[in-house]
């Protein structure tokens, strides 16, 4: 007999499409549609079997491995709870809650990708809107330093270039679409207007785009800016000036290349200042999918979105302080505990070789490079397959993830909590 | 006969595709261990397409082969991984964001 679940959620990116169709077959999912191939394999190659946790590459029982996990935390004096962005809300909440028992350094991936924007929104804030305002409304579309056509598949389907909205009946035709990066892309293809700026200059061209907006065209010497005349980003203002509604992403274009949050500042400035003439917003393009979710319960439970350090008892805020390759780097954490991240594959290998050095305890559905180096690791439900939770969209609303198969493992919140409570 | 380049890393399809496979897979270390290069910096360096590179910078260094890639002369993109990782410097410049693109990168054909 076939089950068919409609309105599932995929977890994979921030985009949280909350459409798809699961079929299931005898406890395993047969068929899903309408998932993009990025997000497929998280329901076609997660085996929702039970495993047994292991530690130093041995099973053991769960109420052993707990035992293991909490020796290694409580010996710690500088333990680091690092990841949370694959992981739902109340497993984040709870992984905060360890870091405050144990005056842990707790930071999320947000700092190896998104955490300069954080940085700039924190220094001249974020004029943003929601995925359904782009959808219904937006008519000029800017994505700078991202590429969706390769990061986030439906994005341009689901809410920003081809949907047909309340003010966009006609889809595609109502609305421009502009692509800023250094190289052609998926997403430059599709665009109306691509701009191919020089690497390293996007904090000169947003700062000269700031300047033609004011009307100080005349005060600008060069006849090119980024590789881009002055009239081609004289007609990106008039342009910007004259929509109805406009949205620019961002990606890790700008955040992780020289100027960082200042260039970003720059974008976001920009944005604010277009809303003397219309409407424009801007909008991070976030790449786990509830990495909103962990900025969230960060400044919840912390009043900071990532790096932060309890060791005084309280939150202290550090970027490149508390931030995890920052003090992996500096060795200057003797434990680690890791949830839904893999910091192995996705550090510097300076970084990764020198978390292989400290015991780490890893809970995550599937294995991974940070699983095969881990002490302990606990291998609990995948949420939006086999457990249900809550993920925030990369615009900030939160979605409750349906649970398509019945569930056998542990999740995430219930190894945490009982980590919290052996502590106690 | 080495060459200065720019390298920039970032996300791939074929890289995801990869990783919900495993990233001890060989369609993941397939989709990750390559640089892409424009045709005419490829021609220019006497290379073929598949050739092997050693690319090097402060941090460390790899060998991969090499490919055309849609990309400005003098611009080097890899895929995110464990691989291009081997490049990337540990300073955060006190941001706590490793330097993943705006690498300067130096190429030798092997």
């Amino acid at each position: 007999m076939t089950e068919t679940i409609k309105n599932a959620v995929c977890s994979f990116c921030g985009c949280l499409c909350d459409d798809i169709e699961v079929e299931v077959e005898r406890g395993e999912i047969a068929r899903v549609r309408k998932v993009c191939s990025n997000g497929r394999g998280l329901f076609t190659h997660y085996d929702p079997t039970p495993r047994q946790p292991t530690v130093d590459g041995q099973k053991v029982s769960w109420e052993e491995a707990i035992a293991e996990a909490v020796q290694v935390l409580a010996e710690a004096d500088s333990p680091l709870i690092y990841g949370l962005s694959s992981a739902v809300v109340e497993a984040q909440r709870k992984a905060i809650e360890l870091a405050d028992w144990l005056g842990a350094i707790v930071d999320t991936t947000s700092s190896v990708c998104h955490g300069t924007t954080g940085l700039a929104l924190q220094t001249v804030g974020e004029p943003t809107c929601t995925l359904g305002e782009v959808r219904n409304r937006a008519d000029l579309l800017v994505f700078w330093g991202c590429n969706p056509a390769a990061s986030h598949l439906r994005h341009f389907t689901r809410y920003s270039v081809t949907p047909r909205g309340r003010f966009t009946p006609n889809g595609r035709k109502d609305r421009t679409v502009v692509a800023v990066d250094v190289r052609p892309t998926g997403t430059s293809r599709v665009a109306d207007i691509f701009l191919q700026v020089k690497p390293g200059t996007d904090f000169e061209v947003l700062t000269t785009l700031r300047t033609l907006l004011q009307g100080k065209a005349d005060e600008i010497v060069a006849k090119s800016v980024g590789g881009i005349p002055i009239a081609q980003l004289q007609a990106l203002v008039d342009r910007m000036t004259s929509c109805r509604f406009g949205v620019a992403f961002m990606g890790m274009g700008l955040t992780q290349t020289r100027g960082r949050d200042l260039t970003i500042s720059e974008l976001f400035t920009l944005v604010a200042e277009l809303n003397e003439h219309t409407r424009f917003s801007v909008m991070p393009m976030r790449g786990h999918g509830n990495v909103a979710g962990a900025d969230q319960v960060m400044t919840w439970q912390t009043g900071y979105p990532f790096g932060v350090s309890y060791a005084r008892g309280y939150p202290v805020y550090g970027p490149g302080e508390f931030s995890a390759v920052d003090v992996v780097s500096r060795g200057e954490a003797d434990a680690a505990l890791v949830l839904a991240s893999d910091p192995i594959a996705h550090w510097p290998a300076a970084t990764a070789r020198q978390l292989e050095q400290i015991p780490t305890i890893v809970l995550d559905p599937m294995p991974s490079l940070t699983t095969n180096i881990a002490h302990v690791v606990f291998p609990t439900a995948q949420s939006g397959v086999d457990a249900t939770g809550t993920a925030y969209r990369m615009d900030k609303v939160p979605i409750r993830l349906r649970a398509v198969l019945s569930r056998e493992r542990p999740t995430d919140e219930e190894i945490l909590d009982q980590i919290v409570e052996a502590m106690r | 006969m080495k060459s200065e380049f720019e390298l920039i890393t970032g996300r791939t399809r074929r890289q995801a595709d990869g990783l919900h496979l495993g990233k001890d897979s060989e369609e993941y270390r397939q989709a990750t261990a390559l640089v892409e290069m424009s045709a005419e910096d490829i021609a220019r360096l006497g290379l073929e397409e598949g050739d092997r590179v050693r690319l090097q910078t402060a941090a460390g260094e790899v060998q991969v082969p090499v490919y055309t890639g849609d990309l400005p002369s003098g611009l080097l993109f890899m895929p995110m991984g464990p691989t291009a990782n081997a490049l990337v410097g540990t300073d955060t410049d006190a941001s706590g964001t490793p330097p993943f693109k705006d690498l300067k990168v130096q190429v030798t054909p092997t």
